[in-house]
């Protein structure tokens, strides 16, 4: 592997090179940073980026730990000492972080190296990337569609080949969505499995970290090292992690999937749907058996996923007040006027359009009607999860319906882009786990655009997922496509 | 959820302690009526009979020893503050 294409290698092929003394880490983060300068002009993947610190820690780290001298990409909701943490935000732009997130701390421990933070939609509130305050992100692919969102920087980063692997958020599919759209792995890890003390905190309920890498492998490698209990975050669960990468098998033979019922819907594009179909015929001739499941109340999973996410935001959001950090306006006539053009002039629109919805649902003589409501269809919609995974191991189905859109196609109407999600935000309300794996590619306008196979496993049965998402990978070319940027 | 409710997004934004200009109180008024609209498809489903899910995955009781650990210096407390003196935080005066 020449130096030039070292940004192109998966964490294992790096690790296997590290480790032979064949290339320094100080050569993989020099080679990434070539490769960055060269690229990222274009597609807007990095809001910042600190080589320096890199290098530093690049010179005393142990290469025989895990993720030994890889560098690792964040979003930048991710806490990392004394980098900024804008969240693609007005009102975080000047902030910097003060203390590693717990996840940052588990990488450095493992050796990895983190160096630079990736744009996302303004507090992942979106599924473009196109609502983050600071720039756009272009899908490599094509570089008039966008990357999906809201983790959109880290997935064009590693698509892009600027980035070996990266750390993203899914609320209601920011990590799985926008893996799809631009050909990557990505894992959304059982709500609890990862820790998120020092991730900025959008919905409380629903949040989770995750990895995006280019093979199955790595993301497995990734999340091993930061899964487990953290006693600065109550909700992460106190249970053993397995261990994800050991023994993958190379067959399905006793595997049990499950085609939702509800999943044939309408709107969903033909060429995914192909696809997705010929990835079933896939897992079966590996040997995973197919049935169809019932999750009846899928429909309702979008409606009850915006109120439960905006309530819980409209409260998370309320510490933006401009007194400890952040922006603060300036010459207050009193408090509501310090208070509300501190908000009004820091936040974007669509957070503004969530923090009032939010505000809405949960306020005296609605929140009956609304909130609570909407927490009793999620119990429904657990419990159908609940009752599928007693029959099956995994729930296959497209991660998107549609491939990657064009910039400002779904902006001008906020309820066509929440539907963008409509295969995702069930998951993150039943609190189970997903990976988005590629599975082929549209043609669209004489592009090649990557399409995405999602695979929900039942509650901290990543392993699982992580099996049967290895041998399908592992007996297909997909993975290995990338844009010719 | 009655369905003749309609959001007062000015209100609401108020509520919020968040100024909107006129340009956005118009288009979120349009944007979020049709995102409530929507949302109103849950009333469909009945659910007298279900608790309300509070945990995705029930955890309980989750304690740690009372011991103290690491903490921010008042400096580092204060790196990312706007405005601020003598190792506190400054705000505009708001008593009379």
């Amino acid at each position: 592997m020449t130096a030039a294409a070292l940004p192109a290698g998966s964490i294992g092929e790096l690790q296997a090179l590290l480790r032979r003394r064949e290339i320094s880490p100080r050569e993989v983060l020099e080679s990434l940073r070539a490769r960055i300068d060269q690229v990222d002009p274009q597609i807007g993947a990095y809001l910042s980026l600190d080589f320096e610190a890199a290098a530093k820690e690049a010179e005393t780290v142990d290469l025989t730990l895990p993720l030994g001298g890889i560098p690792i990409a964040i979003k930048d909701i991710i806490n990392v000492t004394g980098q900024p943490c804008t969240c693609a935000s007005k009102i975080l732009s000047d902030y910097r972080a003060p203390y590693d997130a717990t996840v940052i701390r588990k990488l450095r421990a493992a050796g990895a190296i983190p160096f630079g933070k990736t744009n996302m939609d303004e507090f992942a509130m979106g599924s473009s990337t196109e609502n983050s305050s600071i720039k756009l992100t272009r899908n490599p692919w094509d570089v008039d569609r966008v990357p999906g969102g809201s983790s959109g920087g880290s997935v064009a980063a590693v698509a892009a080949e600027e980035a070996i692997a990266a750390l993203g958020t899914d609320t209601g599919g920011s990590i799985r969505q926008p893996a799809a759209l631009t050909g990557v792995v990505g894992v959304k890890p059982t709500y609890g499995r990862v820790s998120r003390y020092g991730v900025t905190a959008f919905a409380s309920s629903l949040d989770q970290v995750g990895p995006l890498s280019k093979t199955v492998r790595d993301s497995a490698l990734i999340l091993k090292v930061i899964a487990g209990a953290d006693p600065h975050d109550s909700t992460c669960l106190n249970e053993p992690v397995p261990d994800y990468t050991a023994d993958l098998p190379d067959n399905l033979k006793g595997i049990r999937l499950g085609l939702a019922r509800e999943y044939m819907v309408e709107g969903v594009d033909p060429q995914v749907k192909a696809a997705v179909d010929k990835a079933v015929q896939h897992l079966q001739s590996l040997g995973a058996e197919v049935t169809e499941v019932s999750l009846p109340h899928t429909e309702y999973a979008i409606a009850v996923y915006y109120i439960v996410a905006t309530a819980e935001a409209s409260a998370n959001l309320a510490r933006f007040d401009g007194v400890r950090y952040g922006y603060r306006a300036e010459n207050p006539t009193d408090l509501l006027d310090f208070y509300g053009r501190t908000r009004g002039e820091g936040f974007g629109p669509e957070v503004k359009r969530r923090i009032i919805l939010g505000t809405y649902v949960l306020s005296s003589g609605y929140y009956d009607a609304y909130y609570l409501r909407a927490q009793k269809v999620r119990e429904l919609i657990r419990q159908d999860f609940a009752k599928a995974f007693e029959k099956v191991d995994a729930i296959v189905s497209p991660t998107s319906p549609v491939p990657a859109f064009k910039f400002g196609e779904r902006t001008a109407d906020p309820l066509q882009m929440y539907l963008a999600d409509i295969f995702t935000n069930a998951g993150n309300l039943a609190g189970i786990c997903g990976i988005s794996i590629p599975c082929g590619f549209a043609q669209v306008d004489g592009k090649k655009l990557p399409i995405g196979l999602q695979l929900q496993g039942k509650a901290l049965n990543e392993r699982k997922i992580f099996e049967i998402a290895h041998a399908y990978e592992q007996s297909t070319e997909w993975h290995k496509a990338r844009p010719g940027t | 959820m009655s369905g003749s409710e309609q959001i007062d997004v000015a209100y609401v934004a108020q509520l919020a302690r968040m100024n909107l200009t006129p340009a956005e109180k118009q288009l979120f008024q349009k944007q979020l009526s049709d995102v409530l609209h929507y949302i109103e498809k849950l009333r469909e489903v009945d659910v007298s009979q279900v608790e309300a899910a509070t945990h995705a995955i029930p955890v309980f009781n989750v304690f740690r020893d009372d011991t103290s650990g690491d903490c921010f210096t008042a400096e580092e407390a204060l790196a990312n503050a706007p405005r601020k003196a003598n190792n506190l935080f400054i705000v505009p005066k708001v008593v009379e």
